[in-house]
């Protein structure tokens, strides 16, 4: 038995400790946002995070989650109007959108290391996050857009 | 599974019953989004945007293409599968557009099998071309309708009506479609003929067709986890399968199997052996569990052996040298072009340039690897899967299942990328497979990644060989193509394949680019079908096809020819481009011919102010142009690629691409951008970034720690340019693809003088190249 916290509840799951972490969220708990790509955390599209950091759940084992504090896709936003969810669709980012709960999950873990990101460090902090749709030049445009939305946000208060 | 009762057509056997929830099952507990989020909203995913239904009774079908609800909502059914490409909301637009329908009241409804909607394939980037007329008309008929018993309603005639964002009026007078259709009784259908035969409106009149400001219906789902795909899908009580890959794709017979070690890992539940009538899956055992880790485990544990198939030994040289031995026998082949003094002008030429380019063969690596959830209910078997050509599959599954075609369905979803892998549903069938083999119990079978790209039906490596004839005073006189590769369509589509001017059927899609618009004097054009490539692997449809590979050498050739006649590469090109005989162009398809894209390539010269800039040490521009896919559906376009070349590593970067298009009329502005910009860091990414190689008789690399597709970093700058047009719509999901592969070659040469004949490009024969040079 594994219980954690995920999108603010908490869940115990019986499943082997070895087990992934994607496919309990996938599976057992029903989450499907968060997408299996490559299964050796590579790709990036089972980004989730764990303790608020950005995390490749294909790899995790549930075991290690154990009281752990983890958020996807359908969690970072109740009307899933983050920021960065924002930007998205204003940028028209998503072509078949399969790695962006992904993707859209290391931004937002991005932007909360570096709240004005240059390329280099969009570039450095997104190089784990294949997009094969290849949506780069948008996800930096959109990331750009979220971090000022933010950071306005924060000085109005 | 009551629920699956749901899916029961509707009484006039046309629409699905509607006031039903159609995919609310398929989230495992139904509260799940509640709980941890925020609500899926319960009614069918497939329908764009989400928080919409299908119309309930009472709703008004002009034709099949779309309704019209009493509460004014429009419903535009949609053939093609989403991959990316935003297509729900360009083929809609089309349509409302024409109608005069309010945007806001328009939402799209992805169907699934139904032999009503004829040929269901997306692919080719052929969506928008081949559906412009039809949806046009359909848009017609739904305005006449609605101005005819809007007319009646508002008590005049139909031509005293104009109409509006979903509004009939006359004489200060008004009633919108919705309340047409609750109120009056709008009945007129039209057969086809009646629909081609209505007015259409002049392009300056349309508001929803290349508007800039429209948002693409299916993104929001794709940006907060609602949007689901072929892995998303789910019944109660399903197995999860994963296969135990055989050595060879084909012929690998299995000689036992040993489930020790499997029926150790916690919720295996057994394995099967794979027997498909239809012949297109050999030698698989799939592993069955009660979750998909336990599938994953117990497959790694399952010990099987084989006797593998014959071509267990084939490398990727083995099949280019084939190539070769094909070209070089003068029997044989199909030719395309055939023209008269082909032979003559070689036989009496001045001089001939004889050069030979290869490509290695490609993986799709679609994002979500291929998987399938099959059951049979009533007879009937199911399959949940995302796919690009339903209507060829579908007989193979029916086939395979030993059942009547009517007994299968394919239920539609968003692809986690297509590129042409899921125009093959092969992965369908060991699905369909296991669940027969279980009695029609649902089986959800999923490939992994390494899984994925053994069974991946890749793009074929190939040769091409071009030469061309001089006189004394240098005029090229004839040319002569030939190119030898997998034939995708021959292995899997018979029927699609063209004829040529011998009459003998060839893959268009294994030589279309092979076929350009310039002048060359006598022209020849031979396919060759490569039988040990295909005897080896199920040679797959990649994005952009041939002219992905034909480009290399026809782009990289002309490039060579210009050289050696000491003239500007893009000059020298618009001295071919005039656009006479075969390549003067015909209506609607491809009026103006090589004209147009003598304009491409005119626009890019000057937005890079071509040969006039002055760029640092071992850096330059190159460029390549072609006709997009295929002669029946140009898309005009150009590409120059500004690239450094690093000497002492050999690596070359990509500082910059400018693309110019002209692709007709552009229906999404911004979803022909996104198409472009996508389709063009393909041809990056295959050119300097990925490629594999065949190694006993498997695609070597199996995960991205050996394949390395282009990543963000890799991304250069981009300019892309639409010509304006409002001549007919061509595809635009592919041609992006084709310029930027010979465009970099180009560039290398022009950046430091070495000429590289084989894509991809590595670091290594750059320096080998340096080296020799």
């Amino acid at each position: 038995m594994t219980t954690f916290r995920l999108n603010g509840r908490e869940v115990t799951v019986d499943v082997p400790g070895d087990t992934p972490l994607l496919w309990v969220i996938r599976d057992e708990v029903g989450l499907t946002g968060t997408k299996f790509g490559c299964g050796i955390g590579m790709c990036g599209a089972c980004t989730i995070h764990i303790g608020g950091r950005a995390t490749r759940s294909c790899v995790t084992p549930v075991s290690a989650a154990e009281g752990a504090d983890i958020t996807t896709i359908e969690g970072i936003d109740p009307e899933g109007n983050h920021p960065v969810q924002q930007a998205w669709r204003e940028i028209q980012v998503p072509q078949c959108g399969y790695c962006q709960s992904g993707q859209i999950m290391q931004a937002v873990s991005l932007l909360k290391d570096y709240p004005s990101p240059t390329d280099e460090e969009i570039d450095a902090v997104m190089a784990g996050s294949l997009c094969r749709c290849m949506t780069y030049i948008r996800i930096r445009e959109a990331i750009k857009k979220a971090a000022a939305t933010a950071r306005g946000d924060a000085s109005n208060g | 599974m009551g629920r699956l009762n749901r899916f029961r057509l509707g009484k006039d056997g046309r629409r699905e019953q509607a006031s039903l929830s159609r995919r609310g099952f398929l989230v495992t507990s139904l509260g799940a989004g509640v709980m941890f989020g925020f609500a899926r909203p319960s009614s069918a995913n497939q329908i764009f945007p989400l928080d919409r239904s299908l119309p309930g009774d009472g709703a008004f079908e002009p034709t099949i293409w779309c309704s019209i609800a009493p509460d004014g909502e429009i419903t535009v059914n949609i053939i093609r599968a989403e991959m990316g490409q935003h297509i729900g909301t360009a083929l809609a637009r089309i349509i409302a557009d024409e109608m005069e329908a309010d945007w806001s009241k328009v939402r799209i409804n992805y169907v699934d099998t139904d032999p009503k909607w004829g040929l269901m394939v997306t692919g080719g980037s052929w969506s928008v071309w081949m559906t412009w007329d039809v949806f046009r008309q359909a848009g017609a008929a739904t305005r006449t309708a609605m101005v005819e018993e809007g007319a009646r309603l508002l008590g005049t005639t139909p031509d005293k009506c104009t109409v509006a964002n979903s509004i009939v009026s006359a004489g200060g007078k008004q009633i919108s479609f919705g309340d047409i259709v609750a109120k009056g009784h709008p009945s007129h259908s039209f057969t086809p003929e009646e629909m081609a035969k209505l007015p259409l409106k002049p392009a300056s009149e349309r508001r929803l067709i290349g508007n800039a400001e429209l948002k693409a219906l299916d993104i929001p789902a794709k940006t907060n986890g609602t949007a689901i795909y072929g892995i998303d899908a789910k019944v109660e009580g399903m197995l999860y399968g994963r296969p135990k890959m055989p050595p060879t794709r084909y012929g690998s017979k299995v000689r036992s199997v040993d489930d020790t070690e499997a029926r150790k890992i916690k919720g295996y539940v057994r394995y099967l052996l794979i027997d498909d009538p239809s012949q297109v899956v050999q030698g698989w055992v799939v592993v069955l569990a009660e979750s998909y880790s336990a599938a994953i485990r117990a497959t790694d544990a399952l010990k099987v052996e084989w006797t593998p198939g014959e071509t267990i030994h084939t490398s990727e040289r083995d099949i280019q040298d084939r190539g070769r031995e094909l070209i070089n026998n003068k029997a044989g082949g199909v030719y395309i072009f055939n023209d008269d003094g082909v032979d003559q002008a070689f036989g009496s030429a001045h001089t001939v340039m004889d050069q030979e380019y290869t490509c290695a063969s490609v993986l799709h690596y679609q994002l979500e690897p291929t998987n399938a959830l099959a059951f049979e209910k009533d007879g009937v078997y199911e399959i949940h899967a995302g796919n690009q050509w339903q209507s060829l599959i579908l007989p193979t599954l029916a086939k395979s299942l030993q059942v009547p075609e009517s007994k299968v369905i394919l239920r539609s979803y968003l692809l986690g990328g297509g590129f042409g892998r899921r125009l093959n549903g092969d992965y369908m069938i060991p699905a369909a497979l296991a669940s027969k083999a279980l009695g029609g119990k649902p089986v959800k079978l999923i490939l992994t990644r390494s899984d994925d790209m053994q069974f991946d039906s890749f793009r074929s490596p190939s040769v091409q060989r071009v030469r061309m004839a001089f006189d004394a005073s240098d005029r090229i006189t004839a040319m002569d193509y030939q190119a030898a590769a997998g034939w995708p369509t021959g292995v899997m589509a018979e029927a699609f394949m063209e004829k040529g001017v011998d009459g003998k059927p060839y893959d268009q899609f294994a030589i279309a680019g092979g076929d350009h618009w310039y002048e060359v004097g006598a022209f020849r054009v031979r396919a060759l079908r490569n039988d040990l490539a295909e005897k080896t692997f199920r040679p797959g449809w990649l994005r952009s096809v041939s002219p992905g590979w034909t480009s290399w050498g026809v782009e990289c050739f002309l490039d060579e020819v210009a050289h050696r006649q000491k003239k500007d590469p893009a000059q020298f090109r618009l001295e071919l481009l005039t656009a006479q005989g075969r390549n003067k162009g015909q209506a609607p398809d491809s009026v103006g011919g090589a004209l147009r894209q003598a304009a491409v390539v005119r626009r890019l010269m000057e937005k890079v102010s071509w040969g006039k800039t002055n760029l640092p040490k071992d850096t330059a521009m190159g460029l390549a142009t072609t006709a997009g896919q295929e002669r029946g559906m140009p898309t005009w376009i150009g590409c120059v690629a500004q690239v450094h070349v690093d000497r002492s590593t050999g690596v070359v970067t990509c500082q910059k691409l400018t693309i110019v298009v002209d692709a007709g009329t552009v229906v999404d502005p911004d979803g022909a951008k996104a198409q472009t910009e996508g389709a063009a860091l393909w041809g990056l990414s295959m050119v300097l970034f990925e490629n594999t190689e065949i190694v006993n008789g498997m695609p070597v690399d199996r995960n991205l720690n050996t394949y390395t597709p282009l990543r963000i970093a890799d991304t250069p700058e981009m300019d892309i340019e639409f010509l304006p047009s409002t001549e007919k719509p061509m595809g635009l999901g592919e041609p992006g693809t084709t310029v930027v592969g010979p465009a970099i070659g180009n560039a290398i040469f022009n950046a430091v003088g070495v000429r590289l004949r084989h894509m991809p490009v590595r670091p290594a024969d750059v320096l080998r190249g340096l080296q020799n040079g």
